[in-house]
């Protein structure tokens, strides 16, 4: 249960966090129960003990992501920015067995560590993107792979985005080649309750369960303000309006609740010993909407306006759930000291404005204001061109935040792309920072991360070189991309940039 | 100190008035990028007197009644083009009634003029000007047919006179976009665009017989043909934008056929074809951080296509083709320099060849004496990111910078204030 409304995002707090989250990850998807629970027919309730309930068993779709092989390896003489503190001018770092096994100045070598010379090079954390669509809005962009939207009822609680997901959407490939190394995928922003979302590893596989992160919570997709209520409204539908918006989230709420409670009920006369208690209907869209109530899937709301944040701020009071993250928090800054008192994550770009009204008060400074006032800010994408770019965007917004007076440096707009993101979506216990015992994560830079000349070298994923800009052998490509003329499309070596 | 500030000020009541005869202002200590035959000047100076620069060097006599800007340390380079926006003719893109870059009438063709509703008082101007973008294309998007519309070319140093060059040039669309608005299929295009050109031809050599309703029917109303006379006389170029390999040499081939004065847009294949569209002598204005393969005709996107289509000898210009960050050209011209393209020519790609390719290099595109006086200081590189502009001047007068972002910021940067944001002295 993470029902802790006080909970900092300090760093010992935020792995007290994702330790929480993997333990009610634990509960919610017992990876020994039978096949046949997931179908919905529970077992006899023979004993008297508390019955499971059948619907939290999600054991069908599971995370069946496997590191790829990876050999042990040191890498010297870097520039490191861990993101959990300052950064290390000449570090090393070992990674043993796909994770972390050293980190620091002078790390010695072992025998069968290769070794690579980072000189003159960056180690940031693998990038991590909160609000991605790759996948669900594959490139090309036709019909026939547009999965991102279930647009046909203003609460969709009951898609998952995994079931949407085509692995082979290219656009994972140049993310990667952008150094993003986690990705949470969402569904479109045309509902009210939009449906779940999850968290992958960005790797090549044939299966989006191949991808799952291991362990990472559900997210529930929510959407705020004006597109539900174009979507809805220009149906002739409710919702038409922000006020009936609101009343569309507490009237799910209330359905969620009684839902829970019908179950709890049934299962209390099960313990109780009555012969045959009704047993409810299976409802998908109230146990999504009740897994967050329980805090095991996390709120990731789409919501531009200070004024609709602070109202949504309400209704999770109301109903007893807490908001993990505002996400395009446009107008974030506005009320930057109360998200930082609710612990609630601005998701936000760092300088998309204008291309619709509740966007067009956006200023490049958002994230450093949220960071200045003690906030957890993330820059997020929602783009496939903009996920390449992640370290760009940070740049932006810390200089247009030391334009104005502070004093920001890569230490801090480090942790927008990387261990706030992390936090954000309940695995910061695992990768989001370059520490002792976390997943090999990582991204050499040939320079600053924060310049535009810089690029993502290499890429290791769970301790195994996923990406290498110099060697089109480790440079994947989807099956959609095997075509011939498309041989010129990736990117070789490139000649290093003539300043 | 206090000069400068009384300055701003001035600045900004003049600027709401009408044109003004500026001071004489003296740049110093910085090394400039003239984009001229002169290269890189170190320790140089930069005169503006009258809204021209007057002189640009490293020993200059600085006059004696000159504002003197010191910019040790500091880059200077020609203010920056963008050649494809729709700056001033959007403000909310969801807000219709503030967007007039399309006619969704299917009447509406080439004599559509974005000209006739810029509106120099937008809040995206002072947005993007303070990042040292001074001079834009502003182009008509696509409507409900394949001829857009004409575009113009704008300073941002309104909302005074802000009229560079108006009907700078024809705006089509072929490939995908132009099949979809002539039923499907992109011969359909070709063939309605060449349609369009053979009536304006003919109309253009019997006017007369026309007016006497002498002549037979056109597919193009009186003005549409009319606005297609310079084009089809090679006066004005024809920008069409258009994606895939084979689409570009379709386009080539109309306007071999035509002899027209062609530029393309987007080209995101445009590296397959290189070395025709070198041969034909047409530029190219593309968006370099294009690398989606988001539609069929872009499967070729690189971030390499800038630095493929430079070596092949094509003459390149950026632009983003949007209104509200179309300041992030220099980002683009970063990018493209990550990929390959030579610092040098991203620079000239966003300033001296944009001057070219629209034909205003006698008032714009170096920092070189009788030019305009559009110069930007820089904190540092200006392609760089975490680069930002110190001073603008457009036509020799500095811009305020402020913008309504930055006042946004300003009223909300501290949040201690015990009164509500708009009764606090921030503006």
């Amino acid at each position: 249960m993470i029902n802790h409304p006080n909970l900092k995002l300090q760093p010992a707090h935020s792995v007290l966090l994702s330790i929480l989250l993997l333990l009610s990850g634990c509960v919610t998807a017992p990876s020994s129960a039978p096949r046949a629970t997931a179908a919905g027919n529970p077992p006899a309730a023979s004993t008297r003990t508390a019955p499971a309930m059948p619907w939290k068993d999600t054991s069908a779709y599971q995370s069946t992501y496997k590191p790829l092989p990876a050999s042990d390896v040191l890498i010297t003489n870097a520039t490191i920015l861990t993101a959990a503190g300052d950064r290390i001018e000449n570090g090393s770092i070992l990674l043993r067995d796909g994770k972390i096994a050293e980190i620091g100045q002078g790390v010695a070598s072992a025998p069968g560590v290769n070794v690579v010379d980072a000189k003159g090079k960056w180690i940031t954390p693998g990038l991590i993107d909160t609000h991605s669509h790759l996948g669900v809005y594959s490139s090309p962009g036709v019909q026939g792979l547009s999965d991102g939207n279930e647009a046909t009822n203003p609460n969709t609680a009951e898609v998952w985005a995994e079931h949407s997901v085509w692995p082979q959407d290219p656009q994972f490939l140049l993310a990667l080649a952008g150094g993003v190394t986690t990705i949470q995928i969402l569904p479109g922003s045309a509902n009210l309750f939009g449906g779940r979302g999850v968290t992958v590893k960005n790797v090549p596989a044939r299966d989006v369960y191949a991808m799952k992160f291991p362990g990472a919570p559900y997210g529930l997709k929510m959407a705020c303000g004006e597109n539900p209520k174009r979507v809805y409204g220009t149906r002739n539908t409710a919702p038409s309006t922000r006020m009936g918006n609101v009343a569309g989230y507490r009237t799910a709420w209330l359905k969620a609740r009684k839902y829970r409670d019908d179950w709890e009920t049934w299962g209390r006369k099960v313990r109780n010993g009555d012969k045959e208690p009704t047993r409810p209907e299976r409802d998908l869209e109230s146990e999504t909407l009740v897994g967050v109530l329980e805090g095991t899937i996390l709120v990731q709301n789409h919501c531009y306006r200070a004024d609709e944040m602070i109202t949504m701020i309400g209704v999770a009071e109301e109903f007893g759930y807490r908001i993990t993250a505002f996400h395009h928090a446009v107008e974030a800054y506005k009320i930057a000291d109360v998200l930082a008192q609710k612990n609630i994550c601005a998701d936000v770009w760092a300088d998309w404005w204008g291309f619709k009204m509740e966007a067009f008060d956006g200023i490049r400074e958002n994230a450093a204001l949220v960071d200045k006032a003690g906030g957890c800010a993330i820059i997020h994408s929602d783009s496939a061109e903009g996920i390449q770019r992640l370290n760009q965007e940070a740049a932006k917004s810390m200089a247009a935040g030391n334009r104005m007076g502070l004093t920001l440096k890569e230490e801090d707009a480090i942790r927008w792309i990387t261990i706030n993101p992390a936090r954000s979506l309940g695995v910061a216990a695992q990768t989001g920072s370059l520490e002792r015992g976390k997943m090999g994560d990582l991204v050499i830079w040939n320079g600053n991360p924060f310049s535009v000349y810089s690029r993502a070298d290499r890429i290791y994923i769970d301790g195994a070189l996923t990406y290498d800009r110099h060697d089109p052998a480790r440079q994947p490509r989807m099956d959609f991309s095997l075509d011939l003329s498309a041989d010129a499309v990736t990117t070789q070596a490139t000649p290093e940039v003539n300043r | 100190m206090r000069t400068a500030r009384t300055f701003i000020t001035l600045a900004v009541f003049v600027a709401s008035t009408a044109p003004l005869l500026s001071e004489t202002i003296a740049i110093t200590g910085a090394t400039v990028h003239t984009m001229s035959t002169q290269g890189v000047l170190r320790n140089a100076s930069v005169i503006m007197t009258n809204g021209r620069i007057s002189a640009v060097g490293t020993s200059l006599t600085i006059p004696s009644d000159a504002r003197r800007i010191d910019a040790s340390g500091k880059v200077v380079t020609p203010g920056l083009f963008n050649s494809l926006t729709r700056l001033g003719i959007v403000e909310v893109s969801a807000v219709e009634g503030t967007v007039d870059s399309a006619s969704q009438v299917d009447r509406i063709t080439a004599a559509f003029d974005v000209v006739d509703a810029i509106n120099p008082h937008s809040s995206l101007i002072a947005v993007n000007r303070i990042e040292g973008l001074t001079r834009v294309v502003v182009a008509p998007d696509a409507g409900k047919t394949v001829i857009a519309g004409q575009g113009a070319v704008i300073h941002l140093g309104g909302p005074g006179e802000y009229l560079v060059r108006e009907k700078v040039a024809m705006f089509a669309f072929l490939g995908e976009k132009g099949a979809e608005l002539t039923g499907g299929a992109r011969g359909a295009a070709v063939l309605r665009l060449r349609e369009a050109l053979q009536d304006a031809s003919d109309f253009a050599a019997n006017r007369r017989a026309f007016d006497t309703g002498n002549r037979r029917e056109y597919a193009l109303s009186r003005l549409d043909l009319e606005a297609l006379i310079p084009i089809v006389r090679g006066e004005r170029p024809l920008v069409v934008t258009v994606h895939r390999a084979s689409d570009i040499l379709a386009s080539l081939r109309l306007a071999r056929e035509f002899r027209l004065r062609l530029i393309l847009a987007e080209a995101e294949e445009g590296w397959k074809v290189a070395r025709e569209i070198a041969a034909a002598r047409v530029p190219v204005l593309m968006n370099p951080i294009n690398n989606l393969p988001g539609t069929f005709e872009i499967l070729g996107s690189t971030l390499e296509n800038a630095a493929r289509l430079h070596r092949a000898g094509v003459t390149i210009a950026f632009m983003t083709g949007d209104a509200h960050n179309a300041r992030n050209v220099r980002q683009s011209a970063g990018s493209a320099v990550a990929y390959g393209l030579p610092w040098n020519a991203a620079l000239a790609a966003i300033t001296s060849v944009p001057a070219r390719i629209w034909g205003l290099e006698d008032r714009y595109g170096t920092i070189e004496q009788g030019k305009d006086a559009d110069v930007v200081i820089w904190d540092g590189d200006p392609l760089e990111v975490t680069t930002f502009a110190d001073a603008v001047f457009i036509r020799g007068v500095q811009i305020p910078m402020e913008s309504r972002q930055t006042r946004l910021r300003d009223r909300y940067k501290e949040q201690a204030s015990p009164l509500p944001p708009a009764y606090s002295k921030q503006p």
